[in-house]
């Protein structure tokens, strides 16, 4: 099956996009490099360029010498910005304070997101770094690319801003680290009009959504991960550029319980692939992975002597349900009591898949600790069943829960600390879904229900008169 | 359309509205999967880890996809992108993927281009020594540290990330290029509080911390903060409106209230909390948010501070590894660092990690009383005999 996008899609040829010849992107010898010395003293910076795990020291080094043979009209903010970045992360060391200035106000117009202001507070020292404005580009689902593309937004941000970047950012997107304020429109009317790509989400906006590497390359997913982020992303435009949310929102998309999205920790709402029938099972290569002619687990654990595989130990005993058993050779599961943790669908990958009547959990309001302490998210739909464009989840799920969020959450309250302020009754009946026993881990201890007038016999309108005609005083 | 090199490029500050593009959302993922995969798109059967770093994906026809993962720094310039570019058109007819933890991956569709591409990646070095793109970061081992800004970019944090996490990964190289660990282990890097990073649900996370109040800036608080809002900030009310000598409004700051979150200063930034003394190095354990056997669970905090010793954080290192060693040495199959601590009990997790137990490590704070131990099932150990003592209970 092949996916379609929204829009037509420009082709994206590098040759016909670039800005740099060949002679300009090859600007330096290995031994220029080597014999390089940027215009700051930075000894503890270049303490970080040993060792083997990748040096960013040397990295932006060599970025610094590619700028400085550059022309300097090749470029549109200063060539030794990369100079002065190292510059100031120097003194950082020494202060072991940060530099950069709290907050600043800049965008492009008509959206409130996706820019994020900096200036650094030494700008005397580093005029290059002065203004150092982030912008968030927003990633494709799952982060493939073709060279193409990356070799045109290099150009485009080499040309424009200061050649640095993240690969990626926490949320997801593609950062572009460090431009002036007069770059912003331009790098943003060039990445619509030439890239066809738009900025990400920042502020009290939808974030941009990520996903996991789903179908595309992996046998667990039970949901189309990338198309669910994309059809949401664009969907929700208006929200991911204007903040009209008290606070930030994000979607993740999982494709099943093992999260490498890790959208159950990080996102206020998350949705994780799961299925409602039973494990396939291959009980010919249960045999095998017994007989030790598979590896378990895809060889995870092929670097120490673990033994022989053994069912029992490694499979049956450490299922959390204790809901598989072996009648003769063959392995049996009581898919009713299963919880679908992953771990026998792990170990054993070409014996055990999930089912095949997959959907989704839904999951809301996990965040990290700012303000009253982290939280998980907390499962509230078990399951739906989905199809493009996810209609049912907008109407039924998204939109009410904004709905409620919008009009009771406070300023800078997450989505999941609103659910603790007003509780899972108040949520259920948002939602407009009856109570069940999988939202919580136990029923509560206290007895202290609030009970609602409607829920009590003849309400709560009593006269004391008639009380007191059965009590005295 | 060439990207343009006009100094504003297309756009026209006279009219900053015509011509303008909004709302065009990502670029569609499909054209960005090579055949193979677009292929085999929800047709895979099974998949092997060959060696570290390496993993084959077999789809129901047969098809298979080798991806070999390298180790990247999540901060990178144009060129390194550059160099993933001719790599990835030199081997994988231009595709390349990330992964969420900063990894870069190469798909090639058979043995031999694997092989090729495989020497290739490993012989690339910096010429100051490190590896470029070390292959590794699959199965029970480390993979790459996910963090954040830090003094790179961020106005808030209480240490560095990049160069922690290059320190990091330097002393756990090992593990990340071989898979000896009983279960995978996820190390996560926040600067502050705010964790923009999100490492909460980590096997271990390093989390920069302050432990000064904020100072109250206030010749200018009045003029560039909202009073109220910054008052309201403040989850244990420590924060109340006061005036200067000179009849300025300011606040003024009850600071054994302050648990150093920073939230006021975010809010207002004429109350800066940064301070090279004061900041530290938290170290958090045992999380994790896979749902396989047991359920995702929070990291705890094991080591309240360690120093910012920049740039190579050696306590911080050496903390680490601590932990992962003795984790590796007592754990069983497919137990992550939080499920051993939990079988052999937390006090048995800090004498085998040698790690001392302070009270700041005792929850004061909300939820506290979720984790009193309210049983007689505890394990004798140097801290319980250190209480007996303390009460005359034994010599």
């Amino acid at each position: 099956m092949a996916f379609e996008p929204r829009e037509e899609q420009k082709q994206l040829k590098y040759q016909e996009l670039r800005i740099f010849s060949d002679e300009e992107l090859h600007n330096y010898t290995e031994e220029e490099l080597k014999n390089f010395k940027i215009k700051h003293d930075i000894p503890f910076c270049e303490e970080l360029e040993k060792g083997r795990w990748p040096s960013f020291v040397a990295d932006a080094k060599r970025e610094a010498l590619h700028r400085k043979k550059l022309a300097q009209d090749r470029m549109m903010i200063e060539r030794d910005v990369v100079e002065d970045l190292l510059g100031q992360l120097e003194v950082s060391f020494k202060h072991g304070e940060t530099h950069w200035k709290h907050g600043g106000i800049v965008g492009v117009f008509g959206y409130g997101g996706g820019v994020i202001g900096r200036y650094s507070d030494l700008q005397e020292q580093f005029p290059s770094i002065a203004h150092f404005h982030t912008m968030r580009v927003n990633q494709p689902a799952s982060k493939f690319y073709t060279s193409d593309y990356l070799r045109t937004i290099c150009d485009l941000w080499e040309y424009r801003g200061s050649g640095m970047m993240n690969m990626h950012g926490s949320t997801g997107d593609i950062i572009f680290l460090g431009t002036f304020t007069e770059q912003l429109e331009p790098i943003f009317f060039e990445l619509g009009h030439v890239l066809q790509q738009d900025l990400g989400g920042s502020g009290s906006n939808l974030r941009t959504p990520s996903c996991c590497i789903g179908k595309a390359r992996c046998e667990w997913s039970c949901i189309d991960t990338q198309d669910m982020c994309y059809e949401l992303t664009h969907y929700y435009q208006d929200e991911l550029h204007r903040p009209a949310f008290p606070y930030k929102f994000k979607f993740k998309f999982d494709g099943c319980p093992n999260g490498c999205v890790a959208s159950i920790a990080r996102s206020d709402m998350s949705f994780i692939g799961t299925w409602r029938d039973e494990i396939r099972i291959d009980q010919e290569a249960v045999k095998a992975y017994m007989g030790g002619e598979i590896m378990p687990n895809g060889g995870a654990h092929s670097g120490r002597d673990w033994g022989q595989f053994d069912i029992h130990k490694e499979v049956i005993n450490l299922c959390p349900t204790q809901c598989m058993w072996m009648e003769g050779d063959k392995l049996m599961i009581d898919n009713k009591e299963c919880t679908r943790c992953m771990h026998c669908i792990n170990v054993m990958p070409r014996a055990l898949r999930p089912g095949k009547d997959t959907g989704v959990s839904i999951l809301l309001g996990a965040k990290a600790p700012i303000l009253e302490g982290a939280q998980m998210a907390l499962l509230t739909i078990p399951f739906m069943k989905t199809d493009p464009p996810y209609d049912n989840i907008k109407e039924k799920v998204v939109e009410p829960i904004w709905d409620w969020w919008m009009e009771e959450g406070k300023n800078r309250e997450r989505l999941g600390e609103l659910i603790q302020r007003q509780g899972i009754p108040k949520l259920i009946e948002v939602l407009g879904i009856p109570a069940m026993p999988q939202m919580v881990k136990e029923p509560r201890s206290n007895p202290y229900i609030f009970w609602k007038e409607e829920d009590v016999p003849g309400g709560w309108k009593r006269d004391i008169k008639d009380y007191r005609s059965r009590h005295k005083r | 359309m060439a990207l343009s090199t006009e100094r504003l490029g297309l756009f026209n500050p006279a009219k900053p509205m015509e011509n303008r593009l909004t709302d065009l959302g990502p670029r569609h993922f499909w054209q960005y999967f090579p055949p193979i995969i677009q292929q085999n798109y929800g047709k895979w059967a099974y998949h092997e880890i060959l060696e570290p770093g390496v993993l084959v994906h077999v789809a129901e026809n047969g098809d298979k996809v080798f991806t070999v993962r390298c180790g990247g720094c999540r901060f990178m310039t144009v060129e390194n992108i550059r160099e993933i570019c001719d790599i990835a058109d030199k081997y994988c007819d231009g595709y390349v993927r990330f992964t969420t933890r900063n990894n870069i991956e190469f798909m090639v569709d058979s043995q031999g281009k694997m092989e090729a591409l495989k020497k290739d990646l490993m012989s690339r070095k910096h010429v100051s020594g490190s590896y470029k793109f070390p292959i590794g970061g699959t199965g029970a081992g480390v993979t790459n540290i996910v963090h954040t800004q830090g003094y790179i970019h961020c106005h808030t944090p209480a240490t560095d990330a990049s160069s922690m996490v290059k320190s990091i990964m330097d002393e756990l190289f090992d593990y990340f290029q071989s898979m000896t660990l009983p279960a995978q282990v996820r190390v996560s890097m926040a600067c502050c509080l705010n964790m923009c990073g999100a490492v909460h649900c980590s096997d271990i996370a390093l989390l920069g911390y302050h432990r000064k109040p904020p100072i109250v800036d206030s010749d200018v608080l009045e003029s560039v903060c909202e009073i109220p809002l910054v008052i309201a900030a403040c989850p244990t009310a420590a924060i109340s409106p006061t005036k200067t000598d000179e009849g300025k409004k300011a606040v003024k700051i009850k600071e054994e209230r302050c648990m150093f979150c920073g939230n006021c200063y975010t809010m207002c930034m004429a109350l800066p909390l940064s301070d090279q003394k004061g900041d530290c190095v938290t170290v958090l354990a045992g999380g994790k948010l896979s749902n396989r056997i047991s359920p995702p669970r929070f990291s705890k905090v094991v080591i309240p501070a360690l120093p910012n010793n920049f740039p190579r954080f050696q306590e911080t290192c050496e903390a680490v590894k601590k932990i992962i060693e003795a984790y590796a040495k007592d754990a069983n199959k497919y137990e992550r660092i939080g499920d051993w601590a939990e079988r052999i009990g937390w006090e048995r997790f800090f004498e085998k990690c040698d790690i001392p137990f302070t009270e700041h490590l005792i929850d004061d704070y909300r939820l506290q009383y979720d984790t009193y131990r309210t049983s007689t099932q505890f394990k004798f150990t140097e801290a319980a005999w250190a209480v007996s003592k303390a009460v005359g209970g034994i010599e």
